[in-house]
């Protein structure tokens, strides 16, 4: 067995143990720790592939911004969760819906799976010769030529859901002081503060 | 020899070694660093510091550490054990594993990686689990609030150092450290590095690597005065000194990303001097004599501030710089000082 494969399976067992512990482990905050070990071995999985590219961006954008927010909120939740495990048994039947439809989308993987007789080259035409490029200038040059409309779509279809988030959430509170800030900057020593030469025995 | 050397097990012998290598010069630099911050902060404020073990104290680190690994370690009642100790191992570990990417000198880094910024951002925003975590696990009321502080202010000031770091990226046309540094390299030693174009960015990496790495005058998730001391008050004895090291290796980290990015690295500052690993590690030094003076003549900024500073001031900056950038090197301004694609690309 080469450095390869070993490193293949450590990964893809450091994957499914996360994800599986993800699922089973009763304290939320562990699972979403499992969570984060699952995507860590992905990443050593794109490595693997020669995907370094998409491989760090997994670890910064998932892991290192999307996991710990959601591990805030699990966090500074306060939910009962043995009262939740209880009314598991109703929920049953629809998990069970839901995993069978799953594991039959994943069977055609190994079954009667043909793709378009086209299909292969148009999609290896456009990608640059990995022997002359980088990886991640291979994307790139991809990214903003070829699907150049594509990409700005996708920007901008995040850029609405950002301001709809803030704009459902946003609300103004008028009962509460706030500080201006460029007001405080703009204090003057010299009119804010009376300096007092109090004589001793006198007072004010 | 040489044969044995390019077996899968001669090749995992060399890793095995530079990894020790490096880790060697980071833990023994730590000691030092540790007790040069105290010297620099106690002459600041006109004491002596640490004096006693050792010729000037040298020596002073080597027995605190001592004196941290044989204490007990104290794991509160209501904690989540495997969690508390989970925490300071990875914050340490995640900050010693940034360094496999750092050149020291030319061809001097164990991983000369396509994507080594990318690594060192990743693995960078992988050090605020540990706060995280310790302070969750402490089940403490201090410790959770200085978590989540420090974990706000990690990620605000990660998002303006990377928009910083793309500017240098995109003048460089490379991901690579090394290809980075050979383009400062220039006939006017000094006047070549990336500082002079990128000018007004050195500051604000610099303040932005001050918050990321909590220390003065934003060090409010240990904010002793109202926090008590944040994420780590639980931590004691071993723990707590993994936590500490770990702090100061991405101190030091920062330093050799600064003397990376903007001072050309292991090149000589005058032309004709011969360039080496000992201008790496001066400016490495001379930056974190910087770090120290900031932490002695600077109070705490008040956290809505700090918040204010990072999204709304540092944030449009930066990414104004990236857009001005991206212009300038297009069209060639500047007689080419902002595109130096000759190497990498």
């Amino acid at each position: 067995m080469g450095v390869a494969d070993f490193a293949f399976y450590l990964f893809a067992i450091t994957a499914l143990t996360g994800a599986l512990m993800t699922v089973v482990s009763k304290n939320p905050v562990h699972s979403v720790l499992w969570l984060v070990s699952t995507f860590f071995s992905a990443a050593g999985l794109f490595v693997l592939l020669g995907a370094e590219f998409v491989a760090m961006l997994l670890v910064i954008v998932y892991v290192g911004a999307v996991m710990v927010l959601f591990l805030f909120v699990v966090m500074m939740l306060d939910v009962d969760f043995e009262e939740l495990r209880g009314q598991m048994a109703k929920y049953i039947p629809l998990a069970l819906f839901i995993g069978i439809i799953l594991l039959l989308d994943l069977g055609m993987v190994f079954g009667p799976w043909e793709f378009a007789q086209n299909a292969e080259a148009m999609r290896a035409a456009p990608a640059p010769d990995l022997d002359q490029v980088q990886n991640t200038a291979a994307l790139g040059q991809l990214i903003y030529t070829k699907y150049i409309y594509l990409f700005q779509t996708a920007g901008l279809i995040l850029l609405v859901a950002m301001v709809g988030a803030i704009v459902l959430t946003l609300r103004h509170r008028r009962d509460i002081k706030r500080q201006n800030v460029v007001a405080q900057m703009h204090r003057d020593p010299a009119k804010a503060m009376d300096v007092i030469d109090v004589k001793p025995g006198q007072g004010l | 020899m040489a044969e044995f050397l390019s077996t899968p097990l001669g090749i995992f012998v060399i890793i095995l070694a530079q990894g020790l290598a490096i880790i060697a010069f980071v833990m023994i630099s730590l000691l030092f660093l540790v007790y040069g911050d105290r010297k620099i902060w106690a002459a600041v404020q006109m004491r002596r510091g640490p004096n006693i073990v050792g010729v000037f104290g040298l020596l002073q680190s080597v027995a605190d550490a001592l004196k941290y690994v044989v204490k007990e370690v104290i794991i509160p009642a209501g904690s989540d054990k495997p969690v508390f100790i989970l925490a300071p191992l990875v914050g340490f570990v995640m900050s010693l594993l940034a360094w496999a990417v750092v050149p020291f000198a030319d061809g001097w880094v164990m991983a000369d990686l396509n994507v080594a910024i990318l690594y060192i951002f990743a693995v960078s925003s992988l050090e605020v689990y540990g706060v995280i975590m310790g302070g969750w696990a402490s089940n403490s009321k201090y410790a959770f609030l200085g978590s989540l502080r420090s974990a706000a202010q990690m990620i605000s000031y990660e998002v303006s150092i990377g928009l910083i770091i793309i500017g240098v990226v995109l003048s460089t046309g490379s991901l690579n450290f090394t290809d980075i540094v050979h383009a400062q390299d220039g006939k006017y030693g000094f006047f070549s590095w990336y500082w002079l174009p990128h000018f007004p960015m050195v500051f604000l990496f610099f303040i932005s690597a001050l918050a990321e790495t909590n220390r003065p005058p934003f060090d409010l998730p240990e904010a002793e005065s109202e926090l008590v001391a944040g994420y780590q008050v639980e931590y004691s004895a071993t723990l707590f000194l993994l936590f500490m090291a770990g702090e100061y290796i991405a101190i030091f980290l920062m330093c050799a990303l600064m003397s990376l990015l903007f001072f050309g690295g292991w090149l000589s500052p005058i032309p004709g001097l011969p360039d080496g690993v000992l201008w790496m590690v001066g400016k490495m030094a001379f930056f974190f004599f910087i770090f120290a003076m900031i932490k002695a003549i600077t109070p705490r900024y008040r956290y809505d501030q700090l918040m204010r500073i990072g999204w709304k001031v540092f944030l449009p900056l930066s990414l104004a710089w990236v857009v001005i950038v991206a212009f300038l090197a297009q069209y060639g301004a500047f007689g080419g000082a902002y595109a130096r694609w000759a190497v990498g690309g």
